[in-house]
């Protein structure tokens, strides 16, 4: 499924838009300036709604005519009902949330799966950066300092994994990316730049 | 002042049922069109204009010879093309620029005056909705309003929820606040404290409550506007004179505008219509009207929404769209909402808001 004219997109978005289902209900939470929903439009006929925080974005958005919502997704996600949507899509998000568990919960009590992705803290050159200089490490996928990032809740592989097991979510399958390509799983924690993970409960 | 009928005028064959219990009999509706109806009727979108609005929406205005109230979104190639389009704009029942309202006569050939029921904005809806029933229109493209305008593209959404496949609300809320009604209220007030007033029973008697209806729209006028705007605009700066007169002339230009404001607003609007359209707006609570859950209103619509609010704007405030938009939310409505950057408070959406065109632009095009 290439057709979905997927290609401009990032590769863990590219992902998602070739394992969306046709004709699915998809909820895009942190949806920036919609292009992932736009391709799923086109390409998979799908019921797009998004929710994003900055408003020139969400601007963009209404302009190419997504139904996307202004708002908080720590805050906002308790407005949709259980059951809402039959994929949410939280990409490059969660360790931006207040509270990821509450938010991973909330993504599946709204959407009967998601697809998360995030960066991964343990990758090696994060590791390389910190042991190194000892400093928190800013590189291309967290290019801002520590002080004024929006990443507040660093996130590893590992970790992701024995979250979603302590809150009896099921990974239903995962991909690595390193340097924008697709990656193996071997090693993932230390080898991935970041990661993108389909849950359900 | 007399009503005007410059514009067209649709006639309802049957009486208008009203929320009231009443029914309006021979109720006319005065309205503008813009763009040519496609031969589907598909391409029809209604614009319901805001408190002391009218169906002017592109076009000169027949008593102040002002342009349209919404030409900078109206016209061809404009945000609401009328290249594409056909734009319909209805005068509001109640109002005085040619629909019914309490200075158009009544069967006994007198005018209603306070004879006149009162209305709501599901009132409203209804003789929109009967004018497209008369102009053959099934299903509208789209709804849009603001502010009061807004009011009745959500009501319409609510009670008519196959009329229109986009509803286009800006800068409005769902329901009035208290402090909404307050300061109706004073207006309200002020216009009956007018010994010309009368009880209603001004027309004909050679003068009409202008001082009572004047200071409705100036305490109105303020909160139309930010706090930031009207210092930008007025500060404490004196209007013509080097020193403060120590005595109740307009020293200041904010109170020169205002007064300014007022005495024009006059020349162009009826009292009692200022009364009972104020009244309509003060009794909206979609909600209420469905049973308590704003949620409930939307259950059965089949239109996409979009919302839009203004930082700047305090009379309907952002968390009044955003309690919209989760209602929808819950109702499962696809819908878009955007609070956007402007400093002109509530009159944002008649202003220059550039934003709020390329909104508008692409709701209508998606």
């Amino acid at each position: 499924m290439a057709s979905v004219g997927a290609e401009a997109l990032r590769p863990d978005l590219a992902v998602i838009a070739r394992q969306v289902p046709h004709g699915a209900r998809v909820l895009d939470v942190g949806c920036g300036d919609g292009a992932l929903l736009a391709t799923l439009r086109e390409g998979k006929q799908v019921d797009a709604r998004g929710i994003e925080i900055d408003p020139v974005l969400v601007e963009r958005c209404v302009a190419r005519g997504l139904s996307v919502v202004q708002g908080d997704a720590d805050r906002d996600l308790t407005f949709y009902p259980d059951g809402a949507f039959d994929v949410a899509i939280l990409s490059q998000t969660l360790q931006t949330a207040a509270r990821p568990d509450r938010m991973l919960a909330e993504l599946l009590r709204v959407g009967r799966r998601a697809f998360v992705s995030f960066p991964n803290f343990a990758y090696w050159r994060m590791r390389w950066a910190l042991l190194s200089r000892g400093r928190m490490p800013v590189t291309r996928h967290l290019p801002v300092s520590w002080y004024e990032t929006e990443n507040i809740h660093h996130v590893t592989v590992t970790d992701f994994e024995e979250l979603a097991a302590s809150l009896g979510i099921t990974v239903e399958r995962r991909w690595f990316f390193t340097r924008e390509r697709e990656v193996g799983g071997g090693g993932a924690n230390w080898r991935a730049e970041y990661a993108l993970f389909e849950v359900s409960r | 002042m007399a009503t005007h009928a410059a514009s067209n005028v649709y006639r309802l064959a049957a009486p208008l049922p009203l929320d009231s219990g009443q029914a309006l009999e021979g109720v006319e509706i005065a309205y503008e069109t813009y763009g040519e109806l496609a031969a589907d009727r598909g391409n029809a979108v209604l614009v319901c204009h805001a408190l002391t609005g009218d169906q002017y929406l592109a076009s000169t205005h027949p008593v102040t010879g002002k342009p349209g109230w919404w030409e900078r979104m109206v016209g061809p190639g404009k945000p609401i093309d009328t290249a594409r389009h056909h734009v319909i704009c209805a005068n509001v029942i109640g109002s005085c620029m040619g629909s019914t309202g309490p200075a158009s006569l009544a069967a006994d050939g007198q005018p209603h005056a306070m004879r006149f029921p009162v209305i709501t904005i599901r009132d409203m809806v209804r003789a929109q909705v009967a004018l497209l029933d008369g102009l053959g229109i099934e299903r509208l493209h789209a709804v849009v309003g603001g502010s009061m305008g807004g009011m009745q593209a959500l009501s319409l959404a609510a009670d008519f929820p196959n009329r229109a496949a986009r509803i286009l609300a800006i800068a409005t809320t769902a329901r009035h606040s208290a402090q909404n009604i307050a300061f109706h209220e004073v207006g309200r007030q002020a216009i009956m404290a007018d010994p010309a007033w009368r009880g209603g029973e001004y027309y004909g008697a050679g003068a009409s409550p202008d001082a009572g209806l004047s200071v409705a729209r100036m305490a109105a006028h303020i909160t139309y506007l930010s706090e930031e705007g009207l210092t930008e605009k007025f500060g404490r700066r004196l209007q013509d004179r080097d020193a403060k007169s120590f005595g109740f002339d307009a020293d200041f230009q904010v109170e020169s505008y205002l007064r300014y404001q007022g005495s024009g607003f006059v020349q162009r609007f009826d009292a009692n219509s200022y009364l009972y359209i104020t009244r309509a707006m003060d009794y909206f609570d979609i909600a209420e009207e469905h049973g308590g859950l704003l949620a409930d209103a939307f259950a059965g619509t089949t239109a996409r929404f979009c919302l839009v609010s203004f930082d700047s704007d305090w009379l309907y405030p952002t968390a009044e769209s955003r309690h919209v938009v989760h209602a929808l939310n819950a109702a499962g409505a696809p819908v878009s909402f955007v609070e956007l950057s402007a400093p002109f408070g509530h009159d944002s959406f008649l202003l220059e808001v550039p934003a709020l065109d390329r909104v508008i632009r692409g709701f209508l095009d998606g």
